[in-house]
């Protein structure tokens, strides 16, 4: 299958500190690839740097997909504009007519199980799962053929989280979309992906990868904990996924 | 549609309800002037409605129309200038630390000169014209809007201007949909003290330059000691500017801080 996003040998520093080097990672059409590592490895300037958002400063980046949307940790919504303006605001990046991009932005909230009745409230007046949702319904206006998703349900609760992972596995299989699923929380990495890459804790490129057995969505939730438990005791490469800096946490 | 004009219709019933506590101030104000009337009698302070039918003399005349209307003109002119100056300067200070470091102390330097200097200069300048009457007012408004609209730029959500990199938003899409938009919650406020400040400075500028309109008016007063026809001058000035604010800008901002009102609990709505 032809590669929709390969990095090949990418590199970037901060002010002269060197956060990612020498990462390669490759991506199949409809593959959800999670990636995982300790906080401040740099694993969200990997997906800025994916998506466009941060120029690389050594290697590249190599694009097959048609166009991408990317879901943020936090909502970053528009305060100003309404549920439904702020889905439709790609679609109005891309110069679409006013009626269509009313008709796409209602079909994608109601993919991410928005009722009509919240689409004319401001972000203030939602709570923060349901801006989340509005953040998710904007990513797939665009019917995008790859999503980005940096860290998109760190800030939510337990159950919140849960119901959101559904909302992306069941629309990822819907859309056929591919994905780079950003996070820190390997079971969430086991529940949406297909595979499970890890970014070294310094940032020295991956330091490897698991492939997740059975298609996401259909994993029970057993063998789920059993194969998150069997990774964090037995597998090396994930013993340091749980180390924690504070101050080059970003 | 029927929702969106019901709404709008309450949002304008809220407004002029609010109207009530800006009479009962004004109701207060006209208290506080007939007690210094009754105090010092006609002369010093002509009472409130004494006043009033000044005013409604001088309304009278279409001769006086012409000339409230050659002030309004004027600071309008000047406010409309300063507010594009100002504008293009703070955004440009705003997305260039450069031109912030250049501007700030050319800014300190114009604010820090008095008003009544600037027009003294400008009579110099051009004479008993137009000019400097909106000289003096591009003087006195533009650096209020400059530091308005910096401030705006500055304080722009760069997390949303990533997220829309991420959507393949170029700079001048980020500029129009993002940053104007943000710019605009702080521009409506600064403009709003450079109207009032243009009208001011014009009244001022007319008087001393001896170019007509209100403030010539109010030299002519002055000159007769009619102290009732010079406080009506100034209700006619002050009435003007409230008007400008209340008919256009305040709308306009309304327009724009909709989501504002929706994050206010009830019960506190202004």
């Amino acid at each position: 299958m032809a590669a929709v996003l390969a990095l090949k040998g990418l590199g970037h520093a901060y002010l002269g500190r060197t956060v990612l080097d020498a990462v390669d990672l490759t991506l199949a059409a409809g593959e959800v690839v999670a990636l995982v590592g300790p906080s401040g490895c740099g694993k969200s300037t990997l997906a800025h740097i994916a998506a466009g958002v941060v120029e690389p400063l050594r290697g590249r980046v190599e694009r097959g997909y048609r166009r991408h949307g990317m879901v943020f940790q936090e909502p970053r919504l528009l305060p100003w504009a309404t549920a439904r303006d702020n889905i439709a605001y790609p679609l109005r990046l891309q110069g679409l007519p006013r009626g269509e991009r009313r008709v796409r932005a209602e079909a994608a909230a109601a993919r991410a199980a928005l009722e009509p009745a919240d689409l004319g409230k401001y972000p203030v007046e939602l709570s923060g799962g349901m801006r989340q949702r509005v953040a998710i319904a904007r990513a797939l206006a665009i019917e995008p053929d790859f999503v980005y998703f940096d860290e998109p349900f760190t800030a939510l609760d337990v159950a919140l989280k849960r119901r959101m992972q559904d909302l992306v596995i069941g629309a990822a299989r819907a859309l056929r979309f591919a994905a780079l699923f950003i996070t820190h929380d390997l079971m969430e990495a086991a529940r949406v992906a297909h595979r499970i890459a890890v970014v070294d804790a310094h940032g020295r490129g991956i330091a490897g990868e698991r492939a997740v057995e059975g298609t996401p969505g259909e994993r029970g939730d057993g063998d789920l904990y059993r194969l998150v438990a069997t990774f964090l005791t037995d597998d090396p490469l994930f013993r340091h996924i749980h180390d924690i800096d504070e101050r080059r946490a970003s | 549609m029927t929702a969106a004009v019901a709404e709008r219709l309450g949002r304008l019933g809220r407004f002029l309800w609010s109207g009530w506590a800006g009479l009962a101030g004004l109701a207060l104000f006209a208290a506080v002037w007939q007690a210094g009337h009754e105090r010092f009698g006609a002369f010093i302070l002509p009472a409130p409605l004494a006043t009033l039918a000044a005013g409604r003399t001088i309304a009278g005349d279409p001769a006086s129309w012409a000339l409230a209307a050659t002030t309004t003109l004027r600071a309008l002119e000047g406010f409309a200038l300063a507010g594009l100056a100002g504008t293009l300067g703070g955004i440009a200070a705003g997305y260039s630390p450069a031109t912030m470091r250049l501007a700030r102390p050319i800014l300190t330097v114009l604010l820090g000169v008095p008003p009544i200097a600037w027009i003294v200069l400008a009579m110099i300048w051009f004479g008993s014209t137009n000019g400097t009457i909106i000289t003096s007012i591009v003087v006195a408004s533009t650096p209020v809007v400059f530091v308005g609209v910096a401030e705006g730029a500055l304080t722009r959500d760069r997390g949303l201007d990533d997220m829309a990199r991420a959507f393949g938003a170029g700079p001048l899409a980020r500029l129009t949909t993002l940053g104007l938009r943000h710019i605009a919650a702080f521009l409506f406020p600064a403009l709003t003290v450079a109207l009032g400040s243009a009208f001011k400075v014009a009244v001022m500028a007319e008087l001393l330059a001896n170019t007509g309109g209100i403030g010539g008016a109010l030299a002519m007063a002055r000159a007769n000691l009619d102290v009732a026809e010079a406080l009506a001058w100034v209700l006619i000035a002050v009435g003007g500017l409230i008007l400008v604010e209340y008919a256009l800008v305040h709308p306009v901002r309304a327009e724009f801080e909709r989501w504002r009102e929706a994050a206010r609990p009830w019960g506190v709505k202004r």
